[in-house]
């Protein structure tokens, strides 16, 4: 039962629809159960698990006294690392559907369940994954970061160098620079994990990278830095020397606590706003030289075939985008009535600035309410109120950032480029809502 | 941070050759520390070691250590397709190979030294790397059998697609750059 569905398809709309139904006893408590743990509109979390007890978690329910409710629970600290609720066990990172399979997960993605999440924080074990040969198991006492190249000062730093420089933290999304590979017909059992899921928001710490780099000193002809990591791929992108001068971070905590080992732990370079795969994580070298360093990252992979037959080596910022995460693929709406439409709107460039919804398929858009903060180069939160009459209906969002940059519809991104181009596909996504309440992905 | 002198004091002494740094923290990378790490390859062919390997040397390694991942012949399979794909990369699916689409010989280098085998990484000798790339590119096309590289020879290799790549950067599609 629920615990085969991949998609999340029992809803949190079923939830809904029990709260507003006149007679909640006219949904069955079988098919509540039935229910996979969902978001429900209006921004509250409703957690419908399945029921490990079978039928009798029908008495604990009014009149009766629930079963947590008549013994102690848990005791403190078990686990001392707290886990989510066994209820939330479908809320996991996923591989990308819709794809050709990695043939190995050591070079390989895994995607945010973008469909089960709310607010703009993405959980440190739910984080998007791309590692290009595993991640490796670094002791943090052992690890070091070497600055060399075009410096005054080649330095080498241990973790606890690193920490005792001034810090900051702050909130950015992180985006793979292949995600929403959805340039073809649309495959219509695709989530919105399969669509957008590498894409994920973390509170970042760490030292500004430029506080380092003026410690080594910076000699005026470097142009570029080398970053390297200390995984088994020894991961290396070029980053421009502006870049690494303006909000670079030397990130070494992500939502409060260490890096998670995926994550880069346990230092990586965090490059605000730009394609994921630029932040290169477990790093262990920053060499300064006067070009790119033409890295195979630069090649065959992160690169833009244009239709002007020029390759686009460097495409760092993230362009503006959008996407609705409730209602979206594989959810179901029960029964017509009240819906939240909500969803998240990013921009490599700064701020968000508006975001309009569609439920007519792109015929008219209105502004979404967008939930504050919005913060440069993070995630922002928008809902819209939507009465769903019961018919077909397509639902699509739409981001404009404070640049004026407007999020490109598929057909107009089309006339720019191709999926030649493969990355950096920030068209419009559109999610198609049948008369039954099954919601499919419309591309 | 900065104000803080007596945490300053302390280091005086170990710090004498940061002078003008801000924080002093960290030390002097030594030049035997950054040999060990610094094994980027430009493409002007700095960072290239010492050693030659030849075509019939790469043949052997590549039989050995990457056939099973990239395919007899560099011809894919489970693995990247590492040769072929020749005037394929404006067609609707473009195979990007080291031959049709790399505008580097050095890249080559570089990424197998670092990552290569996958299994092994930084496991081959410079010798066995310079065989196993004169061999890649030989299944291109790109170089004749007998050929033999080295620090010199490589990076003077002319990509076909060389003329296709453009480093400059910014938006792709209007948004303007950051
Ligand atoms: C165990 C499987 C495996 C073996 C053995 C292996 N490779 Fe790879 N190779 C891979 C994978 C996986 C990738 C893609 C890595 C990534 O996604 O970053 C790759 C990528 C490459 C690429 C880059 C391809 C591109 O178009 O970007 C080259 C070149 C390469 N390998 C050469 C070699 C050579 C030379 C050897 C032998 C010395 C070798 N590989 C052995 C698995 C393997």
């Amino acid at each position: 039962m629920t615990g085969q569905d991949p998609k999340g398809e029992g809803l949190a709309a079923s939830s809904r629809s029990l709260r507003q139904s006149p007679e909640p006893g006219s949904v069955t408590r079988r098919r509540l159960f039935a229910g996979s743990a969902l978001l429900a509109a209006g921004g509250a979390v409703a957690v419908i698990g399945p029921s490990p007890a079978g039928a009798e978690a029908d008495t604990n329910l009014p009149p009766d006294i629930p079963e947590w409710q008549i013994r102690p629970g848990r005791e403190v600290m078990s686990p001392p690392y707290g886990l989510p609720s066994r209820y939330e066990g479908e809320v996991v990172r996923r591989p990308r559907a819709g794809g050709a399979p990695s043939p190995t997960r050591l070079a390989a993605v895994s995607t945010t369940p973008l469909q089960n999440l709310v607010g703009i924080t993405t959980p440190n074990g739910l984080h998007y994954e791309r590692h290009h040969a595993g991640v490796p198991d670094i002791d943090p006492e052992q690890h070091r970061l070497m600055v060399h190249g075009l410096v005054e000062r080649p330095l080498i730093f241990t973790m606890a160098d690193l920490t005792r420089y001034p810090s900051v933290s702050r909130i950015y999304f992180l985006e793979c620079s292949g995600n929403s590979q959805t340039w073809g017909e649309p495959k219509s059992e695709l989530t919105a994990q399969d669509t957008h899921g590498l894409l994920s928001c973390c509170e970042w710490t760490g030292v500004p990278l430029a506080i380092v780099l003026d410690d080594a000193g910076v000699r005026p002809e470097a142009k570029w830095i080398l970053a390297e990591g200390a995984d088994a791929a020894a991961m290396t992108r070029s980053i421009p020397i502006e870049k690494a001068l303006d909000d670079a971070l030397l990130a070494y905590a992500q939502n409060g606590e260490r890096l998670r080992p995926e994550q880069g732990y346990p230092l990586r370079l965090f490059l605000p706003g730009y394609e994921g795969n630029a932040s290169v994580k477990w790093l262990r070298r920053l060499k300064l030289g006067t070009a790119p360093f033409e890295t195979r990252e630069e090649t065959s992979k992160y690169t833009m075939v244009m239709p002007d037959h020029t390759i686009r080596q460097f495409n760092f910022a993230m362009e503006a985008k959008s996407v609705i995460t409730f209602p979206s693929g594989g959810h179901r709406l029960s029964a017509p009535g009240f819906y939240e439409i909500s969803g998240l709107g990013w921009s490599g460039s700064g701020r968000i600035k508006r975001i309009e919804v569609s439920t007519d398929g792109g015929r008219s858009w209105q502004n979404a309410a967008l939930q504050e903060p919005i913060l440069p180069k993070c995630l922002t939160r928008f809902r819209f109120p939507w009465q769903w009459d019961g018919g077909p209906a397509t639902l699509a969002s739409r981001a404009t950032d404070e640049t004026g940059y407007v999020q490109p519809s598929h057909e107009a991104l089309l006339k720019e480029r191709d999926a030649r181009s493969y990355y950096h596909n920030n068209a419009v996504q559109s999610w198609h809502v049948a008369s039954g309440g099954a919601v499919t992905n419309a591309g | 941070m900065r104000g803080s002198i007596a945490v300053g004091a302390v280091f005086v002494g170990v710090l004498a050759s940061h002078a003008s740094a801000r924080y002093g923290f960290g030390r002097q990378a030594t030049p035997r520390e950054i040999a060990g790490w610094d094994i980027d390859v430009s493409p002007d062919g700095s960072g290239l070691p010492a050693g030659r390997g030849s075509v019939r040397e790469g043949a052997a390694i590549y039989a050995e250590k990457c056939a099973a991942c990239h395919g007899g012949k560099g011809d894919g399979g489970p693995m990247d397709q590492l040769a072929g794909g020749f005037g394929t990369i404006f067609d609707a699916k473009p195979h990007k190979t080291v031959g049709s689409f790399w505008p580097y010989a050095t890249t080559l280098f570089d990424f197998v030294r670092r990552a290569m085998p996958l299994d092994a990484p930084q496991s081959l000798t410079p010798d066995q790397v310079y065989a196993v790339s004169a061999y890649v590119l030989f299944l291109n096309r790109i170089v004749p059998e007998d050929a033999v590289l080295d620090a010199t020879t490589l990076p003077k290799i002319e990509m076909p697609n060389r003329a296709g790549f453009t480093s400059e950067y910014g938006p792709a599609t209007g948004a303007p750059k950051p």
